[in-house]
């Protein structure tokens, strides 16, 4: 190994150390808000910073969504898979957690969207 | 008599080079591309031992052969020709050689350093591509720094090994009959 070589190396580990906390630092931004839809249309948008609960009709029965500190929850839907539910807490912008028997869904937004939508 | 509408083709030291260490790159190539993968992307790249030696003793041209060579031929043998992955590949091999080219541009850089930076490069080229032309997604560059990790581990290894290589290659006169006299 040669001094250039030596050189090489400690800059590739620094450059290579500096990409961590660069593209896995902060994503997206701060959640500010979570907003529900309900069918075609946007049931409510509330602030992340109080805590609420909120019940969501739809057409097998109620999706119940919590909000607090920072992020939301379903906390209860009449989908027989409970899909939703299982998504957990919601605390990024983009998350989203999808209750498609009740027609419900529930979204974090940002200051600035992290994308519009993903495909799989 | 007319004269030979043909001109025989003559094969000179350099093409014979880069043959046999073309089909040695390759044959490592298919052997690793049946090993398992830890996690994907994540491959050693023993071939590149092969560029990086090739590069050191008989120039950057031989190497881009070299390369060029292996992917298309393996390619063909492992059966991603013209697929994903091949194109990947291929990017990869280009950003590699773009890596020795910057190498040797560097003063008093070793195999080691060729090989770090060629690994380097193999990996933002290859990023590059998928980015571009597959997956243009964000989360695709969560990636990035444990693969680049990967490709400093590995640049490195890769780089000791050709450099042991090429004492071997250096230690004694070439005798393979096909040197110019």
């Amino acid at each position: 190994m040669t001094w250039t070589d030596r050189l090489l190396l400690i800059a590739a580990v620094a450059g290579v150390a500096a990409l961590y906390p660069w593209l896995w630092g902060e994503r997206g931004g701060e959640a500010e808000a979570v907003r529900i839809w309900a069918g075609e249309e946007e049931y409510a948008r509330y602030p992340l910073d109080q805590p609420r609960r909120v019940e969501v009709p739809g057409p097998l029965g109620t999706t119940v969504v919590e909000i607090a500190e920072g992020g939301a929850r379903v906390i209860a839907d009449p989908g027989p898979r409970q899909i939703c539910v299982r998504a957990g807490r919601l605390d990024t912008p983009g998350d989203q957690a999808l209750c498609l028997p009740n027609r419900v869904t529930v979204e974090i937004i940002g200051a600035d969207p992290r994308y519009d939508s993903i495909h799989y | 008599m007319a004269a030979p509408r043909y001109r025989p083709l003559q094969s000179d030291r350099d093409d014979l080079r880069i043959a046999t260490l073309a089909a040695l790159a390759l044959a490592i190539h298919v052997a690793e591309a049946a090993l398992p993968s830890p996690l994907p992307g994540v491959k050693p790249g023993l071939a590149n031992i092969i560029t990086v030696t090739a590069c050191w003793l008989y120039g950057w041209r031989v190497a881009a052969w070299i390369t060029v060579l292996r992917i298309v031929a393996g390619g063909i043998l492992v059966g991603t020709l013209l697929s994903p992955t091949f194109f990947l590949s291929l990017a990869g091999g280009l950003g590699a050689l773009g890596g020795l080219a910057m190498a040797r541009a560097l003063p008093g850089t070793g195999p080691v350093g060729y090989s770090l930076l060629a690994a380097l490069a193999h990996m933002v080229a290859q990023f590059t591509a998928a980015w571009w032309l597959f997956i243009p997604h964000p989360g695709l560059w969560l990636l990035l720094p444990p693969l680049m990790t990967a490709a400093i581990v590995f640049g490195v290894l890769n780089g000791i090994m050709a450099q042991a290589m090429i004492r071997e290659l250096g230690s004694q006169p070439a005798r393979d009959g096909h040197e110019a006299t």
